[in-house]
């Protein structure tokens, strides 16, 4: 079972760095403790979204890999 | 990692704004001062009429250019000035137009679109981008 999240956004149609920036637009509207998940096909997103959890000092919960794209789940920590 | 990046934007091909806007993009995301120097055909790309218009691909392309732009269309790869526009909207990005360009092509401050902050001279971007690194495209 996947993980639930507050919201969910599906930025598969997005091309590099869409699913990044994406992510940070609903990281910045959320509030603290919430989970965001984003469905991604853009395999720099595979890197890129961990590198910036990390270097926001948010929480990377999950990543999985689906059908053809991924589904990242983040958890505004601050 | 670098905590300032600046990027000499020079040309105003689509593939090198294209490439340029990307990598403002990951430096903003990355929370790294980003400034962007505008110079010749790169701040020809930021007139207010010239944004949204159909762009050359650099000589790089060669024989490419009109599949890499077939091929752009086709991803659905969003305009060059759009990825900018959601840079500066995350991140700490900076754009500053060269004053020696819009002496050259007489071009008033007003003739560029919003984004871009301030003209100034080489001297104050050397200043600006001093202890980060610098990228020319």
């Amino acid at each position: 079972m996947p993980t639930a999240a507050t919201k969910e956004i599906d930025a598969r149609g997005s091309f590099c760095p869409g699913p990044l920036m994406e992510l940070i637009r609903a990281i910045r509207d959320a509030d603290v403790g919430d989970t965001i998940a984003i469905l991604s096909k853009d395999p720099g997103s595979r890197t890129d979204i961990p590198a910036w959890v990390a270097k926001a000092k948010h929480e990377m919960v999950e990543i999985s890999d689906e059908d053809g794209y991924s589904r990242y789940v983040v958890k505004k920590a601050r | 990692m670098a905590e300032k990046m600046s990027f000499i934007v020079f040309s105003g091909s689509a593939d090198k704004l294209q490439a340029a806007a990307t990598m403002v993009s990951g430096a903003a995301a990355m929370g790294v001062e980003t400034h962007l120097f505008l110079t010749f055909w790169g701040l020809n790309a930021f007139r207010k009429d010239m944004v949204g218009q159909p762009l050359p691909m650099s000589s790089e392309a060669g024989d490419m250019a009109e599949m890499m732009g077939k091929l752009m269309m086709e991803k659905g790869v969003p305009p060059w000035s759009s990825v900018l526009a959601d840079a500066i909207d995350i991140g700490d990005v900076h754009v500053h137009a060269c004053a020696m360009t819009m002496d050259l092509m007489d071009m008033p401050k007003e003739a560029l679109v919003d984004v871009v902050e301030d003209v100034i001279g080489v001297g104050r971007f050397i200043e600006l981008s001093a202890g980060g690194s610098v990228v020319f495209i």
